[in-house]
C-alpha cells in the first residue's frame, strides 16, 4: 500500500497556505508533520481525510481496497473527539464501531485504552484526557490501514502517550501508514518528518 | 444497513436524554396552541373554524424550533467529520437523522393533537382529521427542513436562517395541510383530494430534501 501526493495546493480564506507539496508514504511507515501554528499541518490531514478541497495537486492511493475512496480507508482523529456527552462511553464506542464497519466489541478496546471500568459513564463526566483516550479506541475498534492523527498527544498523560505508542507501533508493523501533525516527539522512532512552511 | 440503524438509533438516544430536545417541540406546540384562545378570546365557533389552521401552524413551528440543531450539533463536536468520511452514502445518514427527528418531535405532535385540540374547540370528529393530516404532512415539514438545517451548518449561520429559507417552502405542506382538515370537518370538498396531495408532498420532500441536505452538507466543506 503506497499513499503519494504531489504538487498539493490549499488555500483557505483566499490565502495560499501551502503549494507544492509532495510525499510518498509506504506500508509500515510513519511521515510527522511539522511547522509552526497556520503552516497548514491539519489542513493537509484534512485534505487527505476528504474534508478540505484539493486546490490543486493529486493524491493516489494504490494497493489498498480499489472499491473504496481514500476518506473511507482513514481514521481521522483530530481536534475534537466526535463524543455525546449524554451517551455512555460504550454508547458512543459502540455506534462509532457499528457506524464504521468494526466487528470487535467495544469492550475491548475500551480496555487497552484504560477506560475498562467506565464503560457505564455518560461521556459528559470524563475528563479531556480521558475523551481522548476514547476517541483513541475508535482507531483499535475499527481496522483502517491509514491514519490521521492531528496532535495526537494533546490532554494525554504519559500512561495514555505510551498506549498511544504501542498502538501506533502495532499499527505500522501491521503495515499501516500513519501521519501524524506534531509540536514535539510522540513516541514514533525513525518515522520521517515533513516540514512545512520551511521553505518561505 | 447496520450503520444506519446504529446512527437512527443514536438519535434517538440523544433526543429522549436530558437536554437532548425530545419533549421541546410538544412543549412549544402546547404553548402556541393555549396562547390562542387567550389573543382571540372566548368565541367558541371561531376558534374551531380556524382551530386546525392553528393547529397546524403550532406543529410547523415546533419542528422548525427543534430541527435547527440537527447537524451543527454533529458539526460542532467532530461527528459530522467522520459521517462525512464514512462509506455510508450521506444522502441515507441524512434521511435516517431525519427518520429519527420526526419520530421523537413530529409524531408527538400528532399524538398530542386530539388533546390540545380540545383548546380550540374540535370535536373529535374534527381533532381525528387534523392529526391525520398531521401524520402524513409533518414528514414532508421534517425532510424540508433538513435543508434547512444542512445550509446553515454549510453557510455557518445558525438560527433564523433555517426559518427564513424553510418556511417559504412548506407554504404548500400548510395549504393542503389545513384544507384536507377543513374538508373533513365542514365540506364541501371532497377530502381526498388535498389529502392525497398532502402525501405526494411528503414522498416528495422525502427524496428532494435528503439528496439537498446531502449536497449543502458536502457543499460545507471548505
Amino acid at each position: 500500500m503506497r499513499l503519494e501526493a504531489s504538487g498539493l495546493v490549499c488555500v483557505r480564506g483566499g490565502r495560499e497556505v501551502f503549494s507544492g507539496l509532495g510525499f510518498a508514504l509506504s506500508g509500515g511507515e510513519a511521515l510527522l508533520v511539522t511547522g509552526r501554528n497556520g503552516s497548514g499541518k491539519s489542513s493537509l490531514l484534512r485534505m487527505i481525510a476528504g474534508l478540505v478541497r484539493l486546490s490543486g495537486g493529486r493524491l493516489g492511493l494504490s494497493g489498498g481496497d480499489a472499491e473504496r475512496s481514500i476518506p473511507e480507508q482513514v481514521h481521522y482523529l483530530g481536534h475534537q473527539d466526535a463524543l455525546k456527552p449524554t451517551l455512555t462511553v460504550t454508547e458512543n464506542l459502540g455506534f462509532w464501531t457499528r457506524y464504521l464497519g468494526g466487528s470487535q466489541p467495544p469492550e475491548q478496546a475500551l480496555a487497552t485504552v484504560g477506560l475498562a471500568g467506565l464503560g457505564g459513564l455518560p461521556a459528559a463526566y470524563l475528563s479531556a484526557g480521558q475523551r481522548r483516550r476514547l476517541s483513541m479506541a475508535r482507531l483499535l475498534a475499527v481496522q483502517r490501514p491509514i491514519w490521521l492523527l492531528d496532535e495526537p498527544t494533546s490532554a494525554l498523560d504519559s500512561d495514555a502517550q505510551q498506549i498511544l505508542a504501542g498502538a501506533m507501533k502495532q499499527h505500522l508493523q501491521g503495515g499501516g501508514l500513519i501521519l501524524a501533525a506534531t509540536h514535539g516527539p510522540i513516541g514514533l522512532d525513525g518515522a520521517r518528518e515533513l516540514r512545512l512552511g520551511a521553505a518561505q | 444497513m447496520n450503520a444506519l440503524s446504529a446512527l437512527f438509533i443514536r438519535d434517538l438516544r440523544l433526543a429522549v436524554r436530558v437536554g437532548g430536545g425530545g419533549g421541546i417541540g410538544v412543549l412549544f406546540f402546547l404553548i402556541v396552541v393555549v396562547l390562542m384562545p387567550f389573543a382571540i378570546g372566548p368565541d367558541l365557533a371561531l376558534l374551531a373554524r380556524i382551530g386546525p389552521a392553528l393547529l397546524w401552524l403550532g406543529a410547523l413551528l415546533a419542528t422548525l424550533l427543534t430541527l435547527e440543531r440537527l447537524f451543527s450539533i454533529d458539526q460542532e463536536d467532530g461527528s459530522l467529520d467522520l459521517l462525512l468520511m464514512a462509506d455510508t452514502p450521506l444522502e441515507l445518514a441524512v434521511a435516517a437523522k431525519a427518520a429519527a427527528h420526526w419520530l421523537t418531535t413530529g409524531l408527538p405532535l400528532v399524538i398530542a393533537t386530539p388533546l390540545f385540540g380540545l383548546f380550540m374547540n374540535l370535536n373529535g370528529h374534527a381533532s381525528a382529521a387534523v392529526a391525520l393530516t398531521l401524520l402524513a404532512g409533518t414528514p414532508a415539514l421534517t425532510f424540508i427542513g433538513v435543508i434547512g438545517a444542512a445550509l446553515s451548518v454549510a453557510l455557518r449561520r445558525g438560527g433564523l436562517l433555517l426559518a427564513v429559507l424553510v418556511l417559504p417552502l412548506t407554504v404548500p405542506v400548510l395549504i393542503f395541510g389545513v384544507s384536507a382538515s377543513n374538508a373533513a370537518i365542514v365540506g364541501p370538498l371532497p377530502f381526498g383530494t388535498p389529502f392525497t396531495i398532502l402525501c405526494a408532498l411528503s414522498l416528495f420532500s422525502l427524496v428532494i430534501g435528503t439528496f439537498a441536505a446531502a449536497a449543502a452538507l458536502r457543499h460545507g466543506l471548505e
